[in-house]
């Protein structure tokens, strides 16, 4: 229902925004030379320019959907929120001898995170008392009682009342509507009812918005990054779990690398090594590293070596691969006017395959980074005694969702820089990429 | 006297599924030193394959190639090559790919730094020294290749279609430039190309080979690659021979096509 509800927001800002946006900035909306007549080019990329006002405004959409689909504290529209505070119904006991009486049952409903919601002390807080009620007269006595937002409660209603269930006292109405065992009410404060026993129940309103296990709001989420680092998780602080993770795809990655290179370039040169390394490597290729895991673990345990280990394959076909179609991609006019300018076969070799196989062996190696970094996590999800992966999994045997989100933003983040970072170098050390 | 012998070469290509191509067929040729030749063909009759085995890059079926006495064995300095396009270093500058033959070959740079200057000057490229080639037009990549390959000194320089991926107006140019190279350093050539026009121009010597078997069909020998040098090229095409010369060329040339066509239609 919820779900619905934000993918219809959703849809709505991504064509309610254009429409605004192409009316107020009609001057970046319009295309201009010829790239205009080719909008509907497939497999044109370049007549595609990603319009940046949207990619602010669609980053600005999320946020403003998180916080309104979520507890949050930040002043912007959100969704109708849950019932808080006090309420109250009746309800009617009806004995055997069709005597009846009515009394109220109060009812306070209190933040579901209050155990988790800090004063600025630091101190946690605690959930409030019953509130105190006059019994009332007449054989039903008043109640009262309190539940956590998003919960739901059955009502033992005849503790205080002068005839207990089992004597005869069944409640008959609700509100002082009539009603029968597994029978609901709805209230502006909730859903009242009777079990299939006929025990009166109470579930307050939840609105449209999330309790904090499902989507905590940003602000606790940043809260609980700055505790990360500060206070740490599971003994090692946010930093150390990410340089853990890091360090492990970073170790994995060279190793492959050094590896793979030279026996995808003696691929590349020889057909002895050719025919010898095909079929390991067309073989481990298809296998995802993640299948890897299990034998890994077995073999090497859950410490550092074994997620080396696995890094380290997970790069290497790949490092093989390009190092491989770098050699075999040299044209052979490359190459002959080398020999026709008196090279010697190891200069063709230094000067000519190696960089010429350089934007090929640094595409694999993007790849072969991303995928570390994937796998990494992956890994650590599985068994570690730290790293991001690790971390989130705890979180997610303790609830703690906001750690696990958290998590999760660090991941995505880091992949993000490793992308952008390895283009950088690219750009820098093999300009001639694309270009030629 | 020093000279290139083309002696008796054939060439036959192996197919993979069992029979074979005979590429070329009994090739007869001698050039003395700085002759300028220009060969012309329909596709396929062998002309890169010759040039190839000339370079050392194949070695031919039958037959030899001496230069100044001596066998080709292989690839050497002493025949340099330009090709169509593509050739250049791309990870290095204009001057590294110009020095490229002379640091390979061990000289060292006090030795090497004049002649590399000197040729990028009469390239015309001393300002794009420092610049990466995949940053300089076609015609100038190719007046890179031709100073790449100038730099090393080689006897003979082989060129395959050295020019056929420029344009009409910088191809004109470059002709210019490639006749006064050749006046300049007196440079044995063999030159490959599709262009009549460009064989009559630049030939002083012009080989029309036939197809199937490649061998060599008629040789001409032509005044306008020495009426060329430093002069208007087009004011060389107004000759009265050149015309005719064209038109008999063409009519041979399209008549092989012709003969080829008619064959696949017969086989097919
Ligand atoms: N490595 C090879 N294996 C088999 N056949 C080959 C090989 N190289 C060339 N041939 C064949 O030899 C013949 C001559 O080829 P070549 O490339 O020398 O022709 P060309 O005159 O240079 O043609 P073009 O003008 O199109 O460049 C062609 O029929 C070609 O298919
Ligand atoms: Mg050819």
């Amino acid at each position: 229902m919820i779900g619905l509800l934000l993918i219809f927001l959703y849809a709505a800002a991504f064509f309610g925004t254009f429409v605004i946006a192409s009316r107020l900035f009609k001057k970046l909306f319009e295309s201009r030379g010829f790239n205009k007549l080719k909008t509907v080019t497939f497999g044109d990329e370049s007549a595609v320019i990603a319009n940046r006002l949207a990619s602010v405004v669609s980053v600005l959409t999320v946020f403003w959907l998180w916080v309104a689909f979520t507890n949050s504290s930040i002043p912007l529209p959100k969704m109708p929120g849950p019932f808080i505070g006090d309420t109250s119904f009746t309800y009617t006991a009806t004995l055997e001898d069709g005597t009846t009486d009515e009394a109220t049952i109060t009812v306070r409903v209190f933040r579901e995170d209050i155990q988790l919601t800090l004063d600025d002390d630091g101190n946690a807080g605690v959930a409030p008392d019953v509130p105190e009620v006059e019994p009332g007269d007449g054989f039903a006595k008043n109640d009262s009682t309190t539940i956590a937002r998003y919960g739901f409660k059955v009502i033992n209603v005849w503790t205080n009342d002068e005839v207990s269930k089992k004597d005869g006292s069944l409640v008959t109405a609700l509100n002082g509507i009539p009603v029968e065992p597994g029978d609901k009410i709805r209230t502006d404060a909730g859903e009242i009812g009777l079990t299939d026993k006929g025990t009166p129940t109470f579930s307050p309103a939840t609105g449209f918005r999330m309790a904090r296990l499902y989507l905590p709001a940003p602000e606790i989420v940043v809260e609980r990054f700055f505790r990360l680092n500060s206070e740490g998780y599971q003994g090692y602080s946010l930093f150390q779990h990410t340089r853990y993770s890091l360090q492990r795809v970073l170790i994995g990655f060279l190793l492959g690398a050094l590896v793979g290179i030279p026996i995808g370039y003696a691929m590349g040169l020889t057909n002895w090594s050719r025919g010898w390394f095909d079929p390991i490597v067309e073989f481990m290729r298809p296998i995802p590293p993640l299948a890897l895991i299990p034998l890994i673990i077995i073999w090497f345990g859950i410490d550092e070596e074994g997620k080396v280990v696995l890094l380290f394959l997970a790069a290497l076909w790949i490092m093989i691969i390009a190092a491989r179609s770098g050699v075999s991609g040299v044209a052979i006019s490359k190459v002959h006017a080398a020999y026709s300018l008196g090279a010697s076969k190891t200069q063709i070799l230094t000067k000519v395959i190696v960089p010429n196989s350089l934007p090929e062996i640094f595409t694999g190696a993007r790849v072969a980074m991303g995928v570390c970094w994937g796998t990494v996590v992956a890994a650590e999800l599985v068994a570690a005694n730290v790293g991001l992966g690790k971390m989130i999994v705890s979180a997610s045997k303790f609830q703690q969702t906001d750690v696990i989100i958290v998590g999760i933003i660090v991941i995505g983040v880091i992949g993000f820089l490793i992308e952008v970072g390895m283009r950088k170098l690219e750009s820098w050390l093999v300009p001639w990429k694309g270009r030629v | 006297m020093s000279e290139l012998l083309i002696d008796n070469i054939s060439m036959r290509f192996d197919l993979p599924g069992g029979g074979h191509v005979q590429a070329l067929k009994d090739v007869n040729l001698k050039l003395k030193t700085g002759e300028l030749m220009s060969v012309l063909g329909p596709s396929g009759c062998g002309k890169t394959t010759l040039l190839n085995i000339v370079a050392g890059f194949l070695a031919p079926s039958e037959g030899d190639i001496v230069l100044n006495g001596h066998k080709v064995e292989g690839p050497d300095a002493e025949r340099g090559m330009v090709f169509q396009q593509g050739a250049l270093f791309e990870w290095m500058s204009v001057r590294d790919n110009v020095s490229f033959g002379p640091r390979m070959t061990g000289k060292s740079r006090a030795d090497y730094t004049p002649t590399v200057d000197h040729l990028l000057e009469v390239v015309g490229l001393q300002d794009f020294k420092e610049k990466a080639v995949y940053e300089l037009s076609g015609g100038m990549q190719q007046r890179v290749a031709l100073a790449r390959c100038l730099a090393n000194d080689p006897d003979v320089i082989l060129m395959d279609e050295p020019l056929g991926a420029l344009d009409a107006l910088t191809r004109e140019k470059m002709q210019s430039l490639v006749l006064d190279l050749w006046k300049d350093t007196g440079k044995t050539i063999i030159l490959i190309t599709h262009s009549v026009e460009e064989a009559l121009l630049l030939g002083e010597r012009l080989l029309v080979m036939a197809p199937r078997p490649g061998r060599v069909h008629k040789e001409y020998n032509l005044p306008f690659a020495d009426l060329g040098v430093g002069n208007d090229l087009r004011e060389v095409k107004k000759h009265e021979d050149y015309s005719t010369t064209r038109e008999e060329i063409l009519e041979m040339i399209w008549n092989m096509e012709e003969e080829i066509m008619g064959r696949a239609e017969e086989s097919a």
